[in-house]
């Protein structure tokens, strides 16, 4: 079983995925923050039909839990990889 | 509310309950050292902890609290169900994985990793306790909700009974057997719940739920110079008409019996309310009776269905999408409560609201100038949306999870797991108050119970089972927040601040004693907030763990310059001005039964003010203890 100093002296990637974190972190930010912008600024946009028939309030809060898992996907299939390559690399040069 | 006990529903929540208790029991005699009562060893499957992490997050707030509040204010309750989610994106993009290369067992020592610093140790450990507690109220209270119907209980035995089993379940397990338990717990919960909501998209609307359409009394008003002066009916007296914030009410005798009504917008009519009294001799009288005259009911329904602009009496099962747009071209009731305070008596009105109304943002929290907003109305629904994004990851209880796994990439396997399984339910949820809401099921005492009585609406088998879940849901929870909690009592403070030298025998006796004590304190907490929506209570759980951890956290993970006193003094000024600002809040006051529009605060929801503060103390503070930092324990690896 690793321990976590262990595993802290082989992840190169540390840098990598804490850097891609934070960018989806903002995007995700901008997006929340719009839903919360809107509903401020104009609430009775949040009543309107947009897509199929329903308004934006359902579209853009059902989205954003949407979004959030989606981005929960792409984070670990990019960290995952740069672990794999880069924790490589440091064995292959150890 | 007046319930008949289900027998079906007795003996399903008692299997659930002794299964609950075998389960733990099973992994108890595994649990031996500190390590495994604190956090399971570190062994646990990432998918297993995904859902256990679901298994936690969706607490009596989301299945109970959530439900109640979009069954009785519509969309607003939903921003809980976003907020919520939203927060797992703080909790994975910025914190999982660099905290858990940083710590031990408790949030503390995450925090102490980089600084061996006695007074984070202490601050830290006080922060744990106030979040968790704060937490634990909500659940207590859920808990004692979940038995009026479920076994025809008082609340506060609910709550006794709640706080005795996870006293017990956490006092001889700890934290092997509270995962194992939240795993199930967490499964079975969204698996039913979409049981629940096709059961919902099937039935359609319509406007006689249950076979017959709710008949309320309306009685024609006589009014002179926009004064109510008389009725004219002959059946009821006149007794006299009371003025509570811009609404009339008309108390009227009937046959000896009380019963109050409402006078309509257009002054032409009064409306019949729902009423508890509580008479001079101390009894409380439901709707101007006494409660074994059951004359109090439940309520909610729609008084007209439009589809494709045609009016009709039910529309037949629906698609997820369908019932949107099908409610919202039609017309619903809900039941707004108000304090007639001089008469010792609480009515709930109807208030006739548009499926429009009920699907958009705006009538719990008014955002338009037309629906009422102010700028603290404004200033409330940003606060609240700010604490949700951000109070996730400061949960103490939830942090605990994070090293219950072997590696980082467990961590974060894990929380994506927790992430699409709870974003799912939050889904869910959206259906399920909805569905509450305009099938006469809603128990105005307590929106707690939307969910529940919505499943007895549609069979007593699915209410027991679903009642069983929600209240191994409270157990679930309420074990994990005493195992963080008797953590930071025993762990934290006795072990590391006050440097007692304990041996793991001595550790574990500590930490139970830890939860011991904490669960007294929680059931006291949960008799003394009944009748509260235990989501509301968990956004102020929110605000403070947003305040008082989340800028120590993120600071310590991304500002080289951050310093131990800054940490502690960030923590202790998160920690008072959130609270303090909950407790000279209006929902507050109401609470202590005084007006609410006389807080000295005028929003409930501390986050827009506290976060900031805590914040700025930490930067300043830190800025002006630079030289502290040059003798910090260099064990810490920035990511």
């Amino acid at each position: 079983m690793h321990g976590p100093a262990a595993k802290i002296e082989a992840d190169k990637a540390a840098a990598k995925k804490a850097k891609l974190g934070v960018i989806l972190f903002l995007c995700y930010t901008v997006v929340y923050a719009g839903f919360v912008i809107i509903g401020l600024s104009d609430p009775e946009l949040m009543g309107k039909s947009v897509i199929g028939n329903q308004n934006l309030a359902i579209v853009y809060g059902f989205g954003l839990i949407i979004l959030a898992i989606i981005m929960g996907f792409v984070y670990n299939f990019f960290c995952s990889r740069m672990e794999d390559r880069m924790n490589q690399k440091l064995e292959e040069k150890s | 509310m007046i319930y008949n006990v289900s027998v079906g529903a007795v003996v399903i929540f008692i299997f659930f309950v002794v299964a609950v208790l075998a389960l733990s029991f099973y992994f108890a005699r595994k649990t031996k050292s500190a390590a495994g009562y604190y956090a399971a060893g570190g062994k646990i499957h990432w998918g297993v902890n995904g859902i256990a992490f679901a298994g936690d997050y969706l607490s009596a707030a989301s299945f109970l609290g959530i439900c109640g509040m979009i069954a009785f204010s519509g969309y607003d309750g939903f921003l809980y169900s976003i907020g919520y989610l939203a927060g797992w994106v703080v909790a994975l993009f910025l914190v999982a994985e660099p905290l858990k290369r940083l710590g031990k067992y408790t949030f503390t020592d995450a925090l102490d990793a980089r600084f061996n610093s006695k007074s984070i140790k202490l601050t830290a450990s006080i922060s744990t306790l106030v979040v968790s507690i704060f937490y634990l109220i909500p659940q207590m209270v859920g808990a004692g909700d979940l038995v009026v119907p479920l076994l025809g209980l008082p609340h506060y035995v609910g709550v006794l009974i709640v706080g005795s089993i996870v006293i017990f379940i956490v006092a001889t397990a700890g934290m092997t057997s509270t995962t194992y338990v939240q795993f199930i717990k967490g499964a079975l919960l969204i698996i039913f719940s979409t049981i629940l909501t096709i059961y919902i998209l099937n039935n359609g609307l319509t406007l006689k739920p249950g076979g017959e359409a709710p008949q309320f009394v309306r009685i024609d008003a006589i009014v002179e110079d926009g004064q109510l002066v008389g009725i004219s009916d002959e059946d009821y007296q006149f007794e006299q008409a009371v003025e509570v914030e811009g609404n009339i009410f008309a108390k009227l005798e009937k046959q000896g019996i009380i019963r109050w009504f409402k006078l309509s917008e257009d002054l032409n009519h009064l409306d019949e309310t729902l009423s508890v009294s509580v008479a001079p001799d101390g009894t409380r009288l439901y709707n101007g009776e006494p409660k074994s005259a059951e004359k109090f009911y439940q309520v909610g329904h729609l008084t007209s269905i439009k589809v494709d602009g045609v009016e009709v009496d039910e529309t037949g099962p629906l698609g997820p999408f369908e019932f949107f747009t099908a409610l919202e071209n039609s017309e619903l009731v809900r039941f707004t409560r108000k304090e007639i305070r001089d008469e010792q008596t609480t009515v709930w009105y109807q208030n006739p609201t548009t499926g429009h109304d009920m699907i958009s943002p705006g009538l719990l929290l008014p955002l338009s100038s037309k629906a009422g907003a102010t700028f603290w109305t404004k200033l409330n629904f940003v606060s609240l949306m700010l604490a949700l994004f951000l109070g996730t990851s400061a949960l103490p209880h939830i942090l605990i999870r994070y090293y219950t796994v072997p590696s980082q990439r467990a961590a974060r396997k894990s929380t994506i797991v927790a992430i699409a399984a709870i974003g799912f339910f939050y889904i869910l949820t959206m259906y399920m108050g909805l569905g509450a809401a305009i099938n006469g099921v809603l128990d105005v005492e307590s929106s707690n119970m939307a969910g529940p009585l919505l499943a007895r609406y549609f069979g007593v088998g699915l209410f027991s089972i679903i009642s069983a879940i929600a209240f191994a849901t409270v157990l679930g929870t309420v074990s994990g927040l005493i195992v963080a909690s008797s953590g930071a009592i025993a762990h934290d403070f006795l072990d590391n601040y006050l440097n007692m030298k304990m041996d793991d025998k001595k550790k574990v006796l500590a930490g139970k004693l830890a939860a011991f004590s904490v669960g007294i304190f929680a059931i006291i907490l949960g008799i003394l907030f009944k009748g509260m929506n235990v989501s509301f209570l968990v956004g102020l759980a929110f605000s403070v763990a947003a305040s008082a951890n989340l800028p120590s956290i993120l600071f310590l993970l991304f500002w080289e310059k951050t310093t131990a006193k800054g940490i502690s003094w960030s923590i202790i000024t998160g920690i008072l001005s959130s609270v303090l600002i909950i407790l000279l809040s209006p929902s507050m006051f109401d609470r202590y039964g005084l007006s609410s529009s006389s807080a000295p605060i005028p929003f409930d929801n501390p986050g827009i003010i506290s976060i900031p503060l805590a914040v700025i103390v930490l930067v300043v503070v830190s800025l002006n203890t630079q030289k502290d930092n040059s003798s910090k324990v260099e064990n810490y690896h920035h990511g």
